[in-house]
C-alpha cells in the first residue's frame, strides 16, 4: 500500500497515439530537455560558416559509401588472373586486391558509382576541411577560448590526409603502388632507422605481401575511429564555446546573434546534407575519378607519366620535385661514414610539411604571446582588419600553393607549352620569393581596404553626381551610409604595438624585448577605425568637407 | 701455303688474325640474325615514284636535309631512315617542320597521299630502312591485354598509362595517342621519331606491336566507363575539378542558403 501516491494529481495524456509514444519515450530518456537546450542554440548565418558542415557531411557520405565498398573489396595481395568483364585486362596477372577493385568497378551493381562517390567525397572532405581552416584562420576564430578546438581541427586535417592516403593505396593499381613506392623511399631516407622502419611497415622488402591488408585495417578501422572521436570533441567544444559571429550591429563578445537551431537552422542544415550528397552523387555519376583500369596492376618497374598523389598530398610531392640533386658542385646526397644520407629526399619530404604543421598548431599561442591578449573573442575579425595576420596566412598559403603547383609541373609544361625545366626553375624561385611577395602585397591590400572603409565611413558613398555650387565650386555628392552599414566599417579593434613591459622584478628581459619587437612588427602599420568624434565631425558638416579633411589630418595614420 | 706459314711469326700476324676473327664473327652474326636487317621494301615503288619524290624532296625538304638527303647543319641525313619514317613524319604533318624548336608539332599534312608515297619512295631508294608496315600487323586483332602490359612497361612512362601524353625535359613531350592511326603508331615504334626511342623487332616483336596497337584502339573505342575522363590526366585534373566545380557549386549553395537572413 503506497499511501504517498496522489492519484488526484493531473496526469497528462496525449491525444494521439504518436503523442503517447513520444511521451512514453520522453519520460524515460528526457529527450525534450535535451531538445529544448539544443533547439535554442543560436547559430549565426553566413555562407563561410558552412564549410565545417560540408566536411561533416562528406564524412558521413564516406562512411556510407565506404561500408558498401568493404562488402566487395578483398585486401589480399595474393596473385590471381583477372577474369572479370574489362576486356583490356583479361587474364592479366594481378593481386586479388586490384582484381576485386576492378570487380567493384565493372561487375558489382552500382559499384562503380559507389567507388566514385567514395573517392569524390574523400577529395571534397579534405578540401572542405582545408577551406574551413582557412576561414577560421583568416577571421581570427582560433583566439581564446577556441585554441584547443583549433588544435583538434588541425589533427582532423592530418587524419583526413591519412585516411585519404591509406585509401588511395588500397586498389593496388600502378598509381597507388607508385605512391607507396615514394612513401617507402621517404621512410628509407630517414637516417639510421629508415630501412628498419620500411622493413617493419612492409613486412620485408618493398612491396611485400602485407602492406595492403595493413593499410586496409588503418583505413577502415583506426583512422575513421580517430576522426569520429575528434569530430565529437570538435562539436562538443563548438557547443561549449558557442559559435563565433561576424561584427555587426548588436553583436558583441557577450552574445550570439542568429537563428536558433530548431526549427529553421536544423531544417537548413538537414537539407544542406542532401545538397552535398546530391552534388557528390552528380560528380560520381558523370565524372570519372581514379580510373584504376587505366593504370593496370602494380608492378615495381613501370611508372606512368602523370603519376601524382591525390591533391592533399600534392604539396609534398611538389616539394620532392622541386628539390635539386646537386647545389652547385655539392651533392645533396652524401655518403658519411660509409652510409648513404639521402637529404634530397629527406629534406623536401619532411621539412616543408613539418614547418607548415608546426606553425599551424602553434599559431594561436604565437599570436597570444605577441598581443598579450587574454580576452575571449566571439566576434570575428574581418581579414583586412588584422593585416599582419592575414599577410602571414597568405604567405603560408602561397608557399603551399607553389609546392602544390610543382606536383603538376609536368602538366603545366605540356598544357601551356613551356619547358618542364623552366617550370621547375620558376617554382624553385617562387618557393623562396613567393611567400615574401604575398606577405607584402597582402598587407598593403589589407591596409588599403581599411583606408577605403574609413573613407566611406567618414564621407559616405561616392554617387558620381557632380554638383556646381553657387560660388562656382564643383563637388561630388556623397551619399551617407545607413547606421548598420557604417557599424561594420567602424566596429573593429585596431591594437597598437605593445611596448616591452618590465616583469615583477622590474627587469625587461630579453624574451620580453623580442616580444615587443614582434608586436611592433605586427601592429606598427595600422589604420585606426573612425572614432565617434570623427564621425560626428564628418557628418555635422554636410557639404563642408574641408572640416572633415582637417579632422582627418589630425588623426594619426602612422605607417 | 708455304708463304702463309712463313709469315705466321710476323709481328702483325696476331693483329691480322684478330681482324679476321672479328670479321668472320661479325659477318656470321649479321647473316644469322635478323635484328639489324633492313626490311625488304615490300611496297612496290615505281621508278617514276622515286623520280617524282626526288623532285618534291628537292623543292620542299632539301633546304634542311641537304641535296640527296645527305643532311646539313639544319637537319639530319635521311639516308637509311626508310619509307616508314617519311610516311610518319610527312603523313602526320610534322614534316615539313613549321619552325625550329625542341620538337616538331603535329599539324594538318602538307602533302597528299600520293605525294607522301612518292617522297617515301625517294627516301627508301637512298638506302635500306624500315618499310611501311604490312596490313597484317595493323588489323587491330591482337591480344589487347598483352598489348596493355607491353604498353605500360615500354610506353606509359612518357605517354601516360591512358595514352594521354606527358612532359619530357626542355619543352619536349610525348603526345597523346588518341586518334593516331595504327600505321603511324607502328611506324613511330620502328623509326623513333622526335625524342622517341626506336623499338626494334628484337625489343618488341611485330606481334607485340600489333598487340599494342590493338590495346590502344580498344581503350580508345571503349571510351571512359566511369563518365567524363577529365583528360585522363590523373589526380591533378581530379583535384582541380573538385576544388573548382565541386566546391564551387557547394559554395553557390551555401550563399543561397544564407542569403535570406540577417
Amino acid at each position: 500500500m503506497s499511501s504517498s501516491q496522489t492519484p488526484d494529481a493531473p496526469v497528462f495524456v496525449a491525444k494521439t497515439s504518436g503523442g503517447r509514444i513520444t511521451d512514453f519515450v520522453d519520460q524515460r530518456v528526457g529527450g525534450s530537455g535535451i531538445l529544448r537546450e539544443f533547439g535554442r542554440k543560436v547559430f549565426p548565418d553566413h555562407w563561410s560558416f558552412m564549410f565545417g558542415e560540408v566536411a561533416l557531411y562528406s564524412f558521413v557520405i564516406l562512411l556510407l559509401s565506404g561500408t558498401f565498398l568493404t562488402f566487395f573489396f578483398d585486401p589480399s595481395m595474393a596473385e590471381t588472373h583477372y577474369a572479370g568483364s574489362y576486356a583490356p585486362l583479361k587474364n592479366v596477372e594481378m593481386s586479388v586486391a586490384y582484381s576485386s577493385s576492378l570487380d567493384i568497378s565493372f561487375d558489382v551493381r552500382g559499384g562503380m558509382f559507389m567507388r566514385q562517390v567514395h573517392h569524390w567525397s574523400a577529395l571534397l572532405f579534405v578540401a572542405s576541411v582545408s577551406v574551413h581552416m582557412l576561414r577560421v584562420f583568416f577571421t581570427g576564430a582560433f583566439r581564446k577560448p577556441r585554441e584547443l578546438n583549433w588544435v583538434v581541427g588541425s589533427v582532423l586535417l592530418i587524419l583526413s590526409m591519412a585516411a585519404g592516403f591509406t585509401g588511395y593505396s588500397l586498389p593496388d593499381d600502378l598509381l597507388s603502388g607508385n605512391g607507396l613506392r615514394i612513401i617507402d623511399g621517404v621512410i628509407k631516407s630517414i637516417p639510421v632507422i629508415g630501412t628498419y622502419t620500411s622493413f617493419f611497415l612492409f613486412g620485408g622488402e618493398f612491396p611485400g605481401t602485407m602492406i595492403i591488408s595493413r593499410l586496409y585495417m588503418l583505413h577502415i578501422l583506426l583512422v575513421p575511429a580517430l576522426i569520429l572521436l575528434m569530430i565529437v570533441m570538435h562539436l562538443f567544444m563548438v557547443v561549449v564555446h558557442k559559435h563565433t559571429q561576424y561584427p555587426g550591429p548588436g553583436r558583441n563578445d557577450g552574445n550570439v546573434v542568429g537563428y536558433p537551431l530548431g526549427p529553421v537552422y536544423a531544417a537548413k542544415a538537414g537539407g544542406f546534407f542532401f545538397i552535398v550528397f546530391g552534388v557528390v552523387a552528380l560528380m560520381a555519376a558523370f565524372f570519372t575519378i581514379n580510373p584504376i583500369w587505366n593504370y593496370g596492376p602494380y608492378d615495381p618497374s613501370p611508372v606512368s607519366a602523370g603519376t601524382q598523389p591525390d591533391w592533399y598530398i600534392g604539396f609534398v610531392d611538389g616539394a620532392l620535385r622541386l628539390m635539386p640533386g646537386t647545389i652547385g658542385d655539392w651533392k645533396v646526397e652524401q655518403i658519411w661514414f660509409g652510409h648513404m644520407f639521402t637529404f634530397n629526399v629527406l629534406l623536401p619530404a619532411l621539412v616543408p610539411a613539418g614547418i607548415l604543421f608546426t606553425v599551424m598548431f602553434a599559431y594561436p599561442w604565437i599570436e597570444r604571446w605577441i598581443t598579450k591578449d587574454n580576452r575571449e573573442h566571439h566576434v570575428l575579425d574581418r581579414p583586412r582588419n588584422a593585416p599582419t595576420r592575414t599577410a602571414i596566412g597568405m604567405a603560408g598559403f602561397v608557399w603551399y600553393c607553389v609546392m602544390w603547383a610543382a606536383a603538376g609541373s609536368d602538366l603545366i609544361a605540356t598544357h601551356f607549352h613551356v619547358a618542364l625545366n623552366d617550370v621547375t626553375y620558376w617554382l624553385r624561385a617562387l618557393f623562396f620569393i613567393g611567400p615574401v611577395i604575398a606577405f607584402i602585397v597582402t598587407k598593403r591590400v589589407a591596409l588599403a581596404l581599411q583606408r577605403k572603409d574609413r573613407e566611406i565611413a567618414l564621407h559616405g558613398r561616392e554617387t558620381g553626381r557632380i554638383v556646381r555650387l553657387p560660388h562656382g565650386e564643383f563637388i561630388e555628392v556623397h551619399a551617407p551610409l545607413d547606421e548598420y552599414k557604417r557599424y561594420k566599417l567602424v566596429g573593429f579593434e585596431s591594437p597598437a604595438p605593445l611596448p616591452a613591459v618590465p616583469n615583477e622584478n622590474g627587469v625587461v628581459d630579453r624574451r620580453e624585448k623580442r616580444r615587443a619587437k614582434l608586436s611592433r612588427w605586427f601592429f606598427e602599420d595600422r589604420v585606426a577605425p573612425a572614432t565617434p568624434a570623427e564621425l560626428e565631425a564628418a557628418h555635422g558638416h554636410h557639404g563642408a568637407h574641408e572640416a572633415v579633411e582637417a579632422a582627418e589630418s589630425q588623426k594619426t595614420l602612422s605607417h | 701455303m708455304k708463304a702463309l706459314s712463313q709469315k705466321r711469326r710476323h709481328p702483325l700476324a696476331a693483329i691480322a688474325l684478330l681482324l679476321m676473327g672479328l670479321l668472320v664473327t661479325g659477318g656470321l652474326y649479321a647473316v644469322a640474325t635478323t635484328v639489324n636487317q633492313a626490311k625488304a621494301d615490300t611496297t612496290t615503288y615505281s621508278a617514276s615514284d622515286v623520280e617524282e619524290g626526288g623532285k618534291l624532296f628537292a623543292a620542299n625538304c632539301a633546304t634542311c636535309h641537304g641535296m640527296g638527303a645527305s643532311g646539313s647543319q639544319a637537319g639530319p641525313s635521311l639516308v637509311g631512315v626508310g619509307a616508314a619514317a617519311v610516311d610518319f613524319q610527312v603523313g602526320t604533318g610534322r614534316m615539313p617542320m613549321q619552325m625550329n624548336g625542341p620538337q616538331a608539332y603535329k599539324k594538318p599534312a602538307q602533302f597528299n597521299e600520293e605525294q607522301t608515297k612518292q617522297l617515301a619512295a625517294y627516301v627508301a631508294s637512298l638506302g635500306p630502312g624500315p618499310a611501311i608496315p604490312e596490313a597484317g600487323v595493323l588489323d587491330e586483332k591482337g591480344d589487347a591485354a598483352k598489348g596493355g602490359e607491353l604498353f605500360r612497361t615500354n610506353c606509359a612512362m612518357c605517354h601516360n598509362a591512358a595514352a594521354a601524353g606527358g612532359a619530357l625535359t626542355r619543352g619536349k613531350f610525348a603526345p597523346a595517342l588518341a586518334g593516331v592511326s595504327g600505321q603511324h603508331i607502328y611506324e613511330a615504334m620502328v623509326t623513333g621519331p622526335q625524342n622517341m626511342p626506336v623499338f626494334s623487332d628484337a625489343n618488341i616483336t611485330p606481334e607485340g606491336k600489333r598487340d599494342i596497337i590493338t590495346f590502344l584502339k580498344q581503350i580508345e573505342a571503349n571510351g571512359s566507363p566511369g563518365g567524363a575522363d577529365l583528360g585522363a590526366l590523373g589526380p591533378v585534373s581530379e583535384g582541380l575539378f573538385v576544388w573548382i566545380a565541386g566546391l564551387g557549386v557547394i559554395i553557390a549553395f551555401t550563399i543561397w542558403l544564407t542569403s535570406r537572413t540577417s
